[in-house]
Order: structure tokens, then C-alpha cells, then sequence
């Protein structure tokens, strides 16, 4: 089989970092390759090069045996190389043709053929089996069916590499399970992948061959018979993790956040009912949609519940503002950490200090500088926050870092109820370790902890108890003996459990 | 500091460039003048800083201080109130028009920007009907209390230079604003607010209720510098007293450093803006340029400020980025 792609050598500078040093990479024809590596290793800044984003400052690229050099994303795109991005980069005010052509519209002198554009366009995302229509508003269609959208834009370019970004990110499992098919039907086009995930069971599942990088060199490879979760994981961060915590439960103290018929706006039909007690720690599982953010939200007084019945340590709520949730002792980890969860512009000391200011305040007004310099010297010493001093910008830092200065605004007040929204998303595999030990940690201390994951592995091994939710209501509860992807899966499909065969 | 350091020197430039071709820039007169004139439009420069730190905007500012100045003389010349009683009723007056901006800009979420051009209109518009667009002279009676618009101080060993009154009401209001910004919660939690409103919400602050208060402040502060303006000119007319001063506070603000994006802004950072723009109008005037221009002279000024602001904001995210790891 010769190779689609090889790069050879790849080398990139960036001021005070080598984000790649010397890295080599072949993909045959038909071949998906995982490229995996903790943030930083340099994945990105590969498959920027790849993708005409940025250009190396050493090193070959050979793509069907010719040596280029790629100018531009255009240039990469006419020769067959797509990138689809993490973070969907659609218009979303155009329909889905319209984005699938988008600045390559069939035209007829200055006017747009819109028939044929959407015609051409219905048969791509007919192909890949996508069950929508070309002429809906992308605005409209859900993450999964965006990305879709993406990739009938690759295929309209006639991509013979596809290169995906950390694709599963923000998917629910059923339309993961929708992108793995399209993957599997692009591979027996032979189309060849280059997949980039910090998601080890679906590298796992997909992967021909996996190459991993670390700190901007090749950390390795593994062919399809070695590819195993461990192996993964010793490639990435060069050494062993420990991993799940034993199989039994804590006994759980007193009831701390006792939920009677809350209904939240988003699904008004459905009361819910449920507790969290003292050191328990409650993993909330479910399908993206099935509305655990909006019950995570209700709690926490974002969006106040239309009724319902909400106790922390016996305090009568709900919050119809936040203020009111923190002063009954609940704190919310939000999904969408960098524009809810903190303040980019502005520093460490800032952000962990937002939440005390009133508490520490000198004569009840006045911000006190050193009361917040102190406090977050000692968090930052405790979460292990890797920044230089107080007043390194947020933004800076890596998702991980940004996550415990999250917590570090929460855990600054002690909490009684700690309530995380996907605690470990967009996480490298080294820091989300350090999540879960901060987890545990304050669990053991008597914390409450309530969160919701997409992510089976982090349900699995982090829960106490297990609440799972389907279509807005509470499908059932299971404890850790209980739960298994199986189990959890039955309640959250609301069915009996798929077949979880995909390849 | 830094951040106003190319201003201050533009500010120093224009002064000493001015001075040098005509050396009546500098005698007391124009001087006293000039100083009279910064503190004022500096007290309302101060006033829109708090709803732009918000991300907000307020371009009723011109109108109210029409609407201020007409009521004013209306209570007292014809209503014949005694002075402290009219001052209350006009500062409650301007207090409750950013009361009702606040509470349309949060309860029944419409933009800023339409609810204080609406604003715009409708206070113009009160404030011509209430005298039937006729002039309102405040003649010779209050000469006391116009003291505070156009009050002179004498200052020993300076000869004939005199300090203008209206600049220590600016140095007690920007005072307070640059306390209330700089040091204390409220000020920390508004900037949070203009950074992000969600984030802040989700941070446990109160953010309603900060939008309120800073509009609050912004239309009495307005309130307050529209009393000074009635008093500095003694006769208003209600159709043009004020005219596009929200605009002149506007441009001082983004001058002095405010983002319109919000999170972004300082008290100093406004003065210095205020007097590069009345300074700059000054000089068109004294140095002969055709005053048709002024305006040009005005937005090329802010452009340029505006530019040099984004690139320079550039090229320090870039500097930062080079220091921190690049992701992936």
C-alpha cells in the first residue's frame, strides 16, 4: 500500500516552544490514523500544517508521492486535503447547501444556481445518511448534523484525506454513533483519516494505527493488535495512571440536596425528584439533550425553575438567582468553561478572588487585594494550578488549569453542594487525572458532589450512584454495582440497549 | 497607566504645539476658560464610563442635559422654587430617567442602544414642549449658585491664572467614581459584568441590579453636569442645550481608553480624553483653522486613537501568546 500522505520530519517554532520537533507521520490510502498526545504534544499544530492553517519551519510533505508545500488552506483543499475543525466553523444564518458550497456556489453569471446547489448538496449528506434536508438552516440542526455538514463540504471538495479535530467532542453517543458509520462508509470509499481524540475508546474502536506525540516529538506508534487503553495512555503521558477508584460505594451520610417535582423550563412536563448526600458523589448520565444541564442550571438559579421543591441542608430553595444558590451553599462547574466558567482577559487572582469579594471586603466595600492574593496563592497551591504568579492572564492557561481555577472560586467559599456540568471536557488525559482526585478529595471531606458527564468511562468510574435521564425525565437510578455502560445506556436510549457493534 | 501614556503625550503635543504657534493658548483667560470647559464635559464623560465598563451605551446623555437645564430654569424663574429644592427635583429627575433605562435595558431586555436613543428623542422633545421651545434666562438672580459652572479662585503666587470652580466638583465626582471603580466590589463586579454577563451571572453576581445602578449613575452624573452647563451659559434653549454632548462624552471615553465591547475602562483615561478633545477644538479655534473643520479634525483624531488602540492591543495578546504554550 503506498502512502497517501507522509510528512517527514516536521519541525515548528514558536517563540519559547517547540510545538513540533521532528515528527514524522505516513497515512496510506483508505487508512484512519489516530493521532494522539496530551494538549500541548502538538497535535493541533499538525494538523494546522496539514491543513495549509500554518506553514512548518522545517520538514517534507508528501502527499501522493509528490513533494508540496502547502500554501494556504485553498491550496490544501485543492489537493485533497480537508480539515474539520473542532469548534464547526459554519455560517449559521445560510442553510446547509448553502454552507456545503459555500464560496463555491454554482452560479449562473452573478446569480446563485440554488436548485442545483441544493440538489448537489442533498445528495452528499443523502450519502451520508444524514436525514435531513439540504434546505435547513444550519442554525437549526444540532452539533452532530453540522458536522455532517462539514464533511459533505469535504466530500463536495473531493477530499482524499479527511482530517478530523477532536470530532466526538461535543456529539451525543447516538450521533456518535452516526459519525462512526459515515467514518466507516469514507474508509470503504477509500478516503483516508487522520483522527485526532482524547477519547481512548473510540481511538480504540476506529484506529488502524495509532501515532502519538508528546511534547512535540513522536512518542511512538501502536499497530491496530496492540491498540489498548493502557498502551494508549503510557504513549501519551510516558508513565502509568492509576486508575479507577475500588468498585464499592461510600456509605453516604445525611441528605444535603434533597430535589422534590422540580420542573425545569426546557422540559415543564417532567417533575423530578431526586437527593444527593454528604460525601456522595452522583454521576448524571444521559444522551446530550436529555436535559441534564438544564437541571444542573435550575439548581443553581440560571434559569429558575417553573416549580418544584429544592432543600440544601434543609434550606428551603430554588434560587431564582445564582446569588441565592452560593449563599445556600451550591456551586456550579459550568459545560462551557471559557465563556462561563471564567474570565480569559483577565488574571488567576481575578477570577478565584470573584467569588469572596464581598466576604473579604475591608469595611464592607472595599476589594481587599491582599486577602485574594492569599487566597489564591494557597488554591493555587492546593489544585496545583500551573501558572507563573496571581496575576497570569486566565487565558493563558491550559484547559486543565482553567478548570481548577473554577474550582478554585468555588472551593474559596467551601461549598456544601458542588455541582459540575462535563467536569473534564476538553481536559488532556494528565490534568483530568488531577480532576478526578480533586473530586474525590472533596468528596471524602464530606462534599456533595453532583455531575454530568457524556463520558461513560467518567460515569463509571467516579460515581457513587448513577441518576440517568431520558427526553427531560428521570429514567432511572442505579447504584455502582449496578452500573455498566449496558445498564446506563438501557435507560438513557429509553429502549433496550443498541447493539454497540459498529465496525 | 501605560495604557493612557500615548494620549497623555498626544494631549502634551497638541499643548505645547499650540502654545508655540500662539502664545494665547496660555494666557489666563483662555486657560481659565479652557480648564472651565474640560471639567465640565469631563463630568459627563465620567458618567457614560459606567455604562460602557457595562457594554452598554447611553446616548441620551445630550438630551438630558437639555432636559436638566430647561427644568431647572423653568423651577426656578418661572415655578419660582427655592435652589435647593429645584437642584433635588432635577438630580431625582435625571436618578429616575437611568432608573427607567435600567429597567428596560434588564427586565424587559431591549438593547441600550435603542432604549437611550429613544430616550434621545423623547427627552429633547419634553424638554421643548414644557417652555414652547422659548428661551429660559436665568438673569442676574442666581449669580450664587452659578458660581459652581464658572467660579473663579484666586491662587496665591500664580498671578493672574485662577482656579475654576467647576474642577473641584470634577475632582470630587471623578474621586468617587475612580473609588467606587477601582476599590470596591460593586466597581470589581461591574467590570466582571462588561467582560461577560453570563459569566458573571454565573459567578453568583448580581447582574440586574448592576445594570440598573449604572445607569443610575450615569443619567444623574449627566444630571449633575447638565445643572453645571445650564448655569455656565445662564440662557437655555432647550432645543439645542446639550445638543450631541452624549457624543462628545462618548468620544472622550473611547479615547481615554473604554472598550464599546465593555470590561475596559478607567476615570483618568476619560479626563485626559475629554481635555485632548476640548484642547483640540481650542486650538482649531486659536490657531485660525477654518472652524468648519472641527469636526473633522475631531473624528480624524478618534479614529487615529481607535486604530492605534487595536493595534497596540495586538501586538500585546501576541506578545502574551508567544509566552504562554500554544495548545495541541
Amino acid at each position: 500500500m503506498s502512502d497517501l500522505l507522509s510528512v517527514q520530519n516536521l519541525s515548528r517554532q514558536f517563540p519559547g516552544v517547540r510545538a513540533l520537533d521532528d515528527v514524522s507521520l505516513a497515512v496510506a490510502k483508505g487508512e484512519l490514523v489516530a493521532v494522539i498526545g496530551e494538549n500541548g504534544a502538538g497535535k493541533s499544530t499538525l494538523m494546522k500544517i496539514l491543513a495549509g492553517l500554518q506553514s512548518p519551519d522545517r520538514g517534507q510533505i508528501q502527499f501522493e508521492g509528490r513533494a508540496v508545500s502547502l500554501a494556504g488552506v485553498q491550496h490544501a483543499q485543492s489537493l485533497g486535503i480537508a480539515l474539520i475543525h473542532q469548534e464547526l466553523v459554519l455560517a449559521d444564518n445560510l442553510d446547509a447547501a448553502g454552507n456545503v458550497f459555500l464560496g463555491r456556489e454554482p452560479r449562473k453569471g452573478i446569480f446563485i444556481r440554488h436548485e442545483v446547489m441544493r440538489q448537489r448538496a442533498q445528495v452528499l449528506l443523502d450519502q451520508l445518511g444524514s436525514g435531513f434536508s439540504a434546505t435547513t438552516p444550519v442554525a437549526d440542526l444540532s452539533l452532530g448534523q453540522r458536522q455532517l455538514v462539514e464533511i459533505a463540504k469535504a466530500l463536495s471538495l473531493d477530499a482524499k484525506l479527511v482530517i478530523m479535530d477532536e470530532p466526538t467532542s461535543s456529539l451525543s453517543l447516538r450521533e456518535t454513533e452516526t459519525l462512526f458509520r459515515v467514518i466507516a462508509d469514507l474508509r470503504s470509499r477509500g478516503l483516508s483519516i487522520l483522527y485526532i481524540s482524547h477519547r481512548l475508546g473510540e481511538v480504540k474502536q476506529l484506529a488502524d494505527r495509532v501515532v502519538a506525540l508528546r511534547d512535540g516529538r513522536n512518542a511512538g506508534g501502536l499497530a491496530r493488535e496492540e491498540i489498548t487503553h493502557d498502551a494508549m495512555v503510557r504513549l501519551m503521558v510516558g508513565r502509568d495512571l492509576s486508575g479507577a477508584r475500588p468498585l464499592e460505594a461510600r456509605p453516604p451520610g445525611e441528605v444535603v440536596l434533597e430535589v422534590k417535582s422540580l420542573r425545569t423550563r426546557a422540559f415543564p412536563a417532567n417533575p423530578l425528584t431526586f437527593h444527593v448526600c454528604r460525601g456522595e458523589m452522583v454521576g448524571l448520565a444521559g444522551l446530550v439533550g436529555a436535559g441534564r444541564t438544564e437541571v444542573l442550571r435550575a439548581l443553581f438559579g440560571v434559569e429558575p425553575p417553573l416549580a418544584g421543591e429544592v432543600r440544601v441542608a434543609g434550606q428551603l430553595l430554588p434560587a431564582r438567582h445564582p446569588d441565592q444558590a452560593v449563599a445556600a451553599g451550591l456551586a456550579l462547574v459550568p459545560e462551557d468553561r471559557k465563556t462561563l466558567g471564567v474570565f480569559l482577559e483577565e488574571s488567576v487572582q481575578w477570577n478565584v478572588a470573584l467569588t469572596t469579594l464581598a466576604r473579604d471586603a475591608k469595611a464592607g466595600i472595599f476589594v481587599n487585594e491582599q486577602a485574594g492574593f492569599t487566597l489564591t496563592e494557597d488554591l493555587s497551591q492546593q489544585l496545583r494550578i500551573k501558572a507563573a504568579s496571581p496575576d497570569t492572564l486566565v487565558g493563558t492557561l491550559s484547559g486543565g488549569n482553567q478548570q481548577k481555577v473554577v474550582l478554585g472560586k468555588w472551593l474559596a467559599l467551601a461549598p456544601k453542594v458542588l455541582l459540575l456540568d462535563e467536569p473534564t471536557r476538553g481536559i488532556d488525559v494528565g490534568a483530568k487525572a488531577e480532576i478526578y482526585q480533586l473530586m474525590e478529595k472533596l468528596t471524602a471531606e464530606g462534599m456533595a458532589v453532583l455531575f454530568a458527564s457524556s463520558e461513560m468511562e467518567e460515569v463509571l468510574a467516579m460515581s457513587d450512584r448513577v441518576l440517568v435521564m431520558h427526553e427531560g425525565r428521570l429514567s432511572g437510578e442505579l447504584s455502582r454495582a449496578e452500573a455498566t455502560e449496558e445498564s446506563i445506556m438501557e435507560l438513557a436510549t429509553g429502549i433496550t440497549a443498541p447493539k454497540r457493534s459498529l465496525n | 497607566m501605560k495604557k493612557n501614556l500615548g494620549i497623555s503625550l498626544l494631549l502634551l503635543l497638541v499643548c505645547v504645539v499650540t502654545a508655540l504657534v500662539n502664545p494665547n493658548f496660555l494666557i489666563p483667560y483662555n486657560a481659565e476658560n479652557l480648564v472651565n470647559w474640560v471639567s465640565l464635559y469631563a463630568i459627563i464623560g465620567v458618567a457614560v464610563t459606567f455604562v460602557i465598563i457595562t457594554g452598554g451605551i447611553d446616548l441620551s446623555i445630550g438630551s438630558v442635559v437639555g432636559l436638566v437645564g430647561t427644568v431647572l430654569g423653568w423651577l426656578l424663574v418661572e415655578k419660582g422654587w427655592p435652589v435647593p429644592l429645584a437642584l433635588m427635583a432635577t438630580v431625582a429627575l435625571s436618578a429616575s430617567i437611568g432608573l427607567v433605562h435600567g429597567l428596560l435595558i434588564t427586565k424587559v431586555k431591549l438593547q441600550p442602544f435603542v432604549v437611550t436613543l429613544c430616550g434621545l428623542l423623547i427627552y429633547r422633545g419634553v424638554a421643548r414642549w414644557l417652555v414652547h421651545d422659548g428661551t429660559l434666562g436665568f438673569g442676574t438672580a442666581y449669580d450664587g449658585l452659578r458660581w459652581f459652572a464658572n467660579g473663579r479662585i484666586a491662587i496665591p503666587f500664580l498671578g493672574d491664572y485662577r482656579f475654576p470652580a467647576p474642577l473641584i466638583i470634577l475632582a470630587v465626582i471623578a474621586g468617587l467614581a475612580a473609588v467606587f471603580l477601582n476599590k470596591t466590589v460593586w466597581g470589581r463586579h461591574l467590570f466582571a459584568l462588561g467582560r461577560s454577563e453570563e459569566a458573571a451571572r454565573y459567578s453568583g453576581i448580581r447582574t440586574d441590579r448592576l445594570v440598573i445602578l449604572s445607569y443610575v449613575l450615569c443619567s444623574t452624573v449627566a444630571g449633575i453636569g447638565g445643572i453645571l452647563f445650564a448655569l455656565d451659559v445662564n440662557t437655555v434653549q432647550p432645543a439645542s442645550q446639550g445638543n450631541f454632548y452624549e457624543l462628545y462624552a462618548i468620544a472622550a471615553a473611547v479615547l481615554g481608553g473604554c472598550s464599546l465591547r465593555g470590561g475596559e475602562g478607567s476615570v483618568v483615561g476619560v479626563l485626559i480624553g475629554t481635555a485632548l478633545i476640548r484642547v483640540l477644538l481650542n486650538a482649531i479655534n486659536i490657531l485660525g483653522i477654518a472652524t468648519q473643520l472641527e469636526f473633522v479634525v475631531l473624528g480624524m483624531v478618534i479614529l487615529m486613537g481607535a486604530v492605534a488602540d487595536d493595534y497596540l492591543r495586538r501586538n500585546r495578546s501576541r506578545r502574551q501568546l508567544k509566552r504562554a504554550t500554544p495548545t495541541g
